[in-house]
C-alpha cells in the first residue's frame, strides 16, 4: 500500500490515476488485513466509506472542487462520535452504543471530502498512557509490536504509523495526542484549548479535552487541522478567534525565531531521549532559531495538579454512564441504586473506577478546598510560568515523555509511575496552549522520539512552521 | 495521604460504584499512593493566587451565546434507541417507590 499524504492523494485523483472509490476499497482492505498485528481498529465503515468516496468522485466527474480532504483515508478515535456507527469510547459499556448524532470534527472532515474507513481503539474514555486500558484489549506499537503505542488514542496514532489511514483524529487531555505521536514516531497536534470544537467527544475532563490531528508528516496536520478548526456553535467553549492560514505558514523559515528550553524538563532527562532532544536543539540553532534557556519553576507539581483537576471533571462526566440511557444494563440489580453501582462497577475498568474514586474523593465534603481549590490555584501558577516564558520566546521546545514506548504489561501494576511520566504533556492541557510532538529520531535500541514544540494560544501557525522546517531539514 | 479501605467505601458508594472486597483492597493501595504524590501541592503557597477554573475566560459574558431560534432536536425515538430498557418513549427503570 503507498504512503499516501493528503497533496498525493488530491493530484492522483486530479489526474485520474486512481478514483476515490478505489482508493477507499484498496485502503479497507489493507487497514482489514494489517489489522490483527495491531488491534488499532475497533470498527471498519466500509459502507460510509464507500458513499463518500463515490460522492467525492461525482465531484471531480462534474468539474467541482472535491475538497481540501477529497479521498483521503481517515481513522476517528473511538471517544469521538459517528452517527449510525457504532462508536464504544472502548468501553463494554457502550459495546452496543450507536450515536444518534455526527461530532461536528467529523462533519467538517467528511464535507471536505474526507473518508472515514473506521473507529481507533484507545483507553477507555481517553483515560490512560499506554492503549492497555481498553475493554477491546490492548494496542500493538507498528514499530516494535510488543511495546504499547502510548495513549489514550494508541490506536489513532498507530493506524497512522501502520500506514492503515493516511491522517486520523485523536483526542488530548494531559498528552493523549502528543505521548503516542512520540512512541509511534508521527506528528500528532493538539490546538488551542477551543480552536476545535469538542461537540460530539465524549466529555473526560472538559476544562481540559481537545480534539487533534495525527499525520506522517506536518503538513498534513495543518491540513486536517485548517478543516477541523473555528467556532462551533453547538460548542459554547469554541473559540471565536480566527482561524490562520496554516498551510501559508510552511514556509520553511525559522531564521530569528526565539525558542526556550525549558530548564526543569532538561534536567534528569534520561540519555536515550535527552541526546535526541539535545540533538533536535541544535538543528534548530542550525536553522536560525535563537535558542535560550528558561525557568517553568512549577514544573514538579505539574502532574499532581493534573490528576486531581482531571479526575475531578472526569467522576461528573462519566456520571451519565449509569445504564439508563445509552449504555448496557446489569441484568441482576432489583433496586435503582443497585442498578446503577452494579452497571457501573462491572462496566467500567479498574483505571476509570480509579479516576471516578479519585475524583469523587477530591471534590468530597472537607476536602475540596485541600484538593480541588488547591490544585486550581496551582493551575494559575503554572499558566503564569507560561506567561512569563511566552515574554521572552516564540516557541518552547523539549521532550514529550522521559522515555520511549514501553513493553507491554510492564507498568500495569505502577499507576503512580505511570502519572509521572505525563509531566512534559500535562501543562500544554492545564494551559490551554498549542503543542504538537514531532518525530526526531529513534533511540539506539530502534524506538521513536518526539520534540515537544509549544507556542502561545492561537499561534499554531508559527509552532507548525517550526516542525515543518524541523522536518524538512531531518529527513 | 493514606486511604483506608474504609474511606474507598465511602467515596464509592458517593460514585454509585459497586466494588469487591478486593477492589477496595487495590483501590485504597493505589489511591494512597496517587495522593501521597499530591501532597506535594501543599508546599506551595497559594493564599493569594486566584483559583483557575477555565483557561481563555477574556471574554464577555454573553461572547459564546447563539441565537434563539427553534430548531428541531433529537426525536424521541432516536433518543431512547440505545437505552437498555425503553417503552412507550420513555426509558424503564427498576421500581422506585411503592405505592
Amino acid at each position: 500500500m503507498i504512503a499516501h499524504t493528503i497533496d498525493s492523494i488530491r493530484s492522483g485523483l486530479l489526474k485520474k490515476e486512481f478514483s476515490a472509490e478505489e482508493l477507499a476499497k484498496q485502503s479497507l482492505a489493507y487497514a482489514e488485513a494489517e489489522n490483527p498485528k495491531t488491534n488499532a481498529y475497533l470498527t471498519f465503515s466500509p459502507d460510509r466509506a464507500l458513499a463518500a468516496a463515490r460522492a467525492v468522485d461525482a465531484k471531480i466527474a462534474a468539474g467541482e472542487d472535491p475538497g481540501p480532504l477529497a479521498g483521503v483515508p481517515v481513522a476517528v478515535k473511538d471517544v469521538i462520535v459517528t452517527k449510525g456507527l457504532r462508536t464504544t469510547c472502548a468501553s463494554k459499556l457502550l459495546a452496543n452504543y450507536i450515536p444518534p448524532y455526527d461530532a461536528t470534527a467529523v462533519i467538517r472532515l467528511e464535507q471536505a471530502g474526507g473518508i472515514i474507513i473506521g473507529k481507533t481503539n484507545c483507553d477507555e474514555f481517553a483515560m490512560g498512557s499506554s492503549n492497555e486500558n481498553s475493554a477491546f484489549g490492548p494496542v500493538r506499537n507498528p514499530v516494535a509490536l510488543d511495546r504499547v503505542p502510548g495513549g489514550s488514542s494508541g490506536g489513532s496514532a498507530a493506524v497512522v504509523a501502520q500506514n492503515t489511514a493516511v491522517v486520523s483524529l485523536g483526542s488530548d487531555t494531559g498528552g493523549s495526542i502528543r505521548q503516542p505521536a512520540s512512541f509511534c514516531g508521527i506528528t500528532g497536534v493538539t490546538p488551542t484549548y477551543g480552536r476545535v470544537s469538542r461537540y460530539g467527544l465524549t466529555a473526560f475532563a472538559s476544562s481540559l479535552d481537545h480534539i487533534g490531528p495525527f499525520s506522517r508528516n506536518v503538513r498534513d496536520s495543518a491540513r486536517l487541522l485548517q478543516v477541523i478548526a473555528g467556532k462551533d456553535e453547538m460548542d459554547a467553549t469554541s473559540a471565536t478567534a480566527p482561524v490562520a492560514d496554516y498551510i501559508a505558514a510552511l514556509d520553511g523559515n525559522v531564521r530569528g525565531m526565539k525558542l526556550g528550553v525549558p530548564k526543569e524538563w532538561m534536567d534528569g532527562l534520561p540519555a536515550e531521549t535527552g541526546d535526541l532532544i539535545q540533538a533536535a536543539i541544535a538543528q534548530l540553532i542550525k536553522l536560525g532559531c535563537e535558542v535560550k534557556e528558561i525557568n517553568l519553576p512549577h514544573t514538579a507539581y505539574a502532574v499532581a495538579c493534573y490528576y486531581i483537576i482531571c479526575t475531578a471533571e472526569a467522576s461528573a462526566n462519566l456520571s451519565r454512564f449509569d445504564g439508563v440511557r445509552y449504555t448496557t444494563r446489569a441484568a441482576a440489580a432489583n433496586s435503582l441504586t443497585d442498578m446503577y453501582r452494579i452497571t457501573r462497577d462491572e462496566g467500567f475498568g479498574a483505571e476509570c473506577k480509579r479516576r471516578i474514586l479519585l475524583g469523587t474523593y477530591v471534590l468530597s465534603h472537607g476536602y475540596y478546598d485541600a484538593y480541588y481549590i488547591k490544585a486550581q490555584k496551582v493551575r494559575a501558577l503554572i499558566s503564569r510560568d507560561y506567561t512569563q516564558a511566552f515574554e521572552q520566546v516564540d516557541a518552547i521546545v523539549g521532550p514529550v515523555s522521559p522515555h520511549p514506548a514501553f513493553k507491554l504489561g510492564e507498568k500495569l501494576d505502577d499507576p503512580a509511575s505511570i502519572y509521572l511520566a505525563d509531566i512534559y504533556t500535562v501543562t500544554g492541557d492545564l494551559t490551554g496552549i498549542p503543542c504538537m510532538s514531532v518525530p526526531c529520531g529513534n533511540t539506539p535500541e530502534g524506538l521513536p522520539v518526539g520534540l515537544q514544540i509549544l507556542s502561545k494560544h492561537f499561534d499554531e501557525a508559527n509552532m507548525l512552521r517550526l516542525a515543518d522546517a524541523y522536518e524538512r531539514n531531518t529527513i | 495521604m493514606k486511604i483506608t479501605e474504609q474511606d474507598v467505601r465511602r467515596v464509592a458508594e458517593l460514585a454509585s460504584l459497586a466494588l469487591t472486597d478486593e477492589e477496595v483492597v487495590h483501590m485504597a493501595h493505589d489511591m494512597s499512593g496517587i495522593l501521597t504524590h499530591i501532597d506535594k501541592l501543599n508546599e506551595l503557597d497559594t493564599k493569594d493566587v486566584e483559583p483557575m477554573t477555565q483557561v481563555l475566560y477574556e471574554a464577555s459574558d454573553t461572547a459564546t451565546l447563539r441565537e434563539d431560534i427553534e430548531r428541531p432536536s433529537l426525536s424521541n425515538a432516536d433518543a431512547v434507541a440505545n437505552a437498555p430498557n425503553a417503552g412507550a418513549g420513555y426509558y424503564k427503570v427498576p421500581l422506585v417507590i411503592e405505592r
